[in-house]
């Protein structure tokens, strides 16, 4: 892995445990409000200021994380399965459900702005944690799709899947235990990416008020509220905090996905 | 020939099957609108009457497809088939008459709200790249010219930063020092020729670091050909060798990426037009129709969106495998 990779693993290694161990690791309650504390600049007392009004901002950011790694591990975790179970099937078995999966149903879904999908989903669904994260999965799942197709069509021409259809394998056997294994390690790569995409994409939605309602402290929530003049003018300190948080998690996760591509596919190695 | 047309027609099949999907996507949506949309318009205080009233004037209360599953007196539910007699159907024929519906609060027809709106988003996304493509011509002729050096390096991070950093960190920050600190600029708002320069910087900053990378691999590429040895054998200034010769070739693929980029900063506008306030069709979307739960505002913004978007990327297709016949075969 090169150096931004590891630098990307060390950002990513102090974001889990923050998530994980957010109630040891916040000073403060995340929605205990106090005006008379309010736009206070980072001290001892509070080690990155205090908000409109008057919440603790370190301790908002480090809950704010753990909204960002659930929001990244599910939407990850099912449009990967989703999307390996579709392209798989449409690179094995080819002919109609092929033709019905990668030239119709992968088409559709490329052919949308991702973002605005989500968007007019949770327009009508309505804003909420878990809508948020069923329309990230519904527009996320087939970059895993098309990506699995065009790897299954490459693995099941190898000698070893001849061997093992003449060994009498069936189709089960041969996709799950031969095909699939040597053929998912470009989802390292495209996951990774998807988690900076997922993070990304929650404080987007959560910023356009679709996401996470306010008083929660989703990065994307901060960010919004700390945005009008006067909270700008007094405590700047509440926009640069949370976006700095989101900034660092997106490029770790990007720096990852870049490094391991690298790191797979030496050909990459010295361009 | 044949095949040449053959592959065009296909992009067209393609391209209709795609809009029927996100026409029907956008009809049926409102269907998942939890509770009745007349009372979220209208409120709990709405007498039945007014709501009565409302349905009908938006024909809410016609079956939403050409079947349906209604609830029988006795409980339970059966099936039953409407025909033509549907909201799909209406949605269709309004659409085929450039009609989109008229506005759940106002009554103005959404299209000319759309209209009203579109331009100033067009204007921003046109500004975005141009900006964008001022950023990336240079700052990525200088990361591939000097390959594996610390300004290649130093350039590769940016870019990466500059992908990182959402336009939702990016906007308020300018706003912060632009605005707020040196007061150099308006906040928010389209009123003057400088009214640009924060939206459109805040919207192409991604685009930016995109095309970098982009045209640095370009350039790489593009520097081992022989006729680059030839030109310098020449004698040509190694700036007329890079900015004659080698980026004219080398811009062939970052034209593509800026056609389909397009659609990509129609639907980024969204964020960026709330943050600045600018009265294009992502704040119409957000504000008017999500913000007040005007359902027929959100599917004209949805359908014009995803629309343009569908079309220029078809169109960047075609051209480039017009362009460049070496696709066309493969």
């Amino acid at each position: 892995m090169n150096r931004l990779g590891t630098i990307g693993i060390v950002i990513i290694s102090v974001f889990v445990l923050v998530a994980i161990f957010a109630p040891w690791i916040a000073t403060h309650d995340v929605g205990a409000t106090n005006l008379a504390m309010r736009y206070m600049g980072p001290s001892a007392g509070h080690w990155f200021g205090t908000d409109s009004t008057g919440r603790d901002i370190f301790s908002r950011v480090v809950f704010g994380a753990r909204i960002s790694l659930k929001v990244g591990i599910i939407v990850v975790t099912v449009s990967a399965l989703v999307g390996t179970l579709l392209g798989a099937a449409a690179g094995f078995y080819g002919g109609m459900i092929d033709r019905f999966l990668s030239g119709y149903l992968f088409n559709v879904f490329l052919a949308f702005p991702g973002l605005l999908l989500a968007i007019a989903l949770v327009a009508f669904l309505g804003a909420g944690l878990n809508k948020l994260i069923f329309a990230l999965c519904i527009i996320g799942w087939v970059g895993y799709a098309r990506l699995i197709r065009a790897q299954v069509l490459k693995v099941r021409e190898y000698d070893f899947v001849q061997a093992a259809r003449a060994l009498g394998a069936g189709d089960f056997r041969i996709l799950f235990v031969h095909i699939l294994p040597n053929a998912i390690q470009p989802l390292i790569v495209q996951a990774s990416l998807g988690m900076a995409g997922a993070v990304l994409s929650e404080a987007s939605l959560s910023f356009l008020g679709l996401g996470v309602p306010p008083p929660a402290p989703s990065w994307g929530v901060m960010i919004e509220e700390a945005r009008d003049l006067s909270t700008l003018q007094a405590a700047p300190h509440a926009l640069i905090f949370p976006g700095l948080a989101i900034a660092l998690t997106v490029l770790a996760f990007n720096f990852v996905g870049d490094g391991l591509r690298e790191y797979l596919d030496p050909r990459q190695r010295r361009r | 020939m044949s095949r040449t047309v053959f592959g065009f027609l296909r992009r067209i099949g393609l391209l209709i099957l795609v809009v029927w999907s996100v026409v029907s996507l956008v009809t049926i949506l409102i269907e998942l609108v939890p509770g009745d949309p007349a009372v979220a318009v209208l409120g709990d205080q709405a007498t039945p009457e007014q709501l009565a009233q409302f349905r009908a004037k938006h024909r809410l209360d016609r079956p939403a497809f050409f079947f349906g599953f209604p609830s029988e007196e006795g409980g339970g539910r059966r099936f039953r088939w409407y025909g033509l007699d549907n909201r799909y159907d209406d949605y269709w024929v309004a659409l085929l008459h450039a009609d989109l519906g008229t506005s759940f609060r106002t009554d103005e027809p959404v299209v000319n709200l759309i209209f009203e709106r579109y331009p100033a988003t067009i204007e921003l996304a046109v500004a975005a790249m141009i900006i964008a493509i001022c950023i990336a011509i240079p700052l990525g002729v200088a990361a591939g010219k000097n390959r594996g050096t610390w300004i290649d390096n130093a350039l590769s991070v940016v870019a990466l930063v500059g992908i990182s950093l959402p336009s939702f960190v990016i906007g308020p920050m300018l706003v912060y020092i632009f605005a707020v600190k040196l007061g150099w600029l308006a906040p928010s708002g389209r009123f003057d020729v400088s009214d640009f320069i924060l939206p459109s910087f805040t919207l192409g900053a991604a685009l930016s670091a995109i095309l970098t990378r982009m045209v640095r691999s370009s350039v790489i590429e593009e520097l081992n050909e022989g006729y680059v040895r030839t030109a310098r054998a020449k004698g040509l200034s190694e700036r007329k060798v890079v900015y004659k010769h080698v980026l004219k070739n080398g811009l062939i693929p970052v034209v593509t990426v800026l056609g389909l980029q397009l659609g990509v900063l129609l639907a980024g506008a969204i964020i960026t037009e709330k943050i600045f306030g600018w009265p294009g069709i992502g704040l119409l979307l957000v504000e008017d129709g999500i913000g007040k739960r005007d359902y027929a505002i959100v599917q004209g913004c949805v359908l014009t969106i995803s629309t343009t978007y569908i079309i220029a990327n078809t169109l960047t297709d075609m051209i480039y495998r017009w362009l460049d016949p070496r696709i066309r075969v493969s």
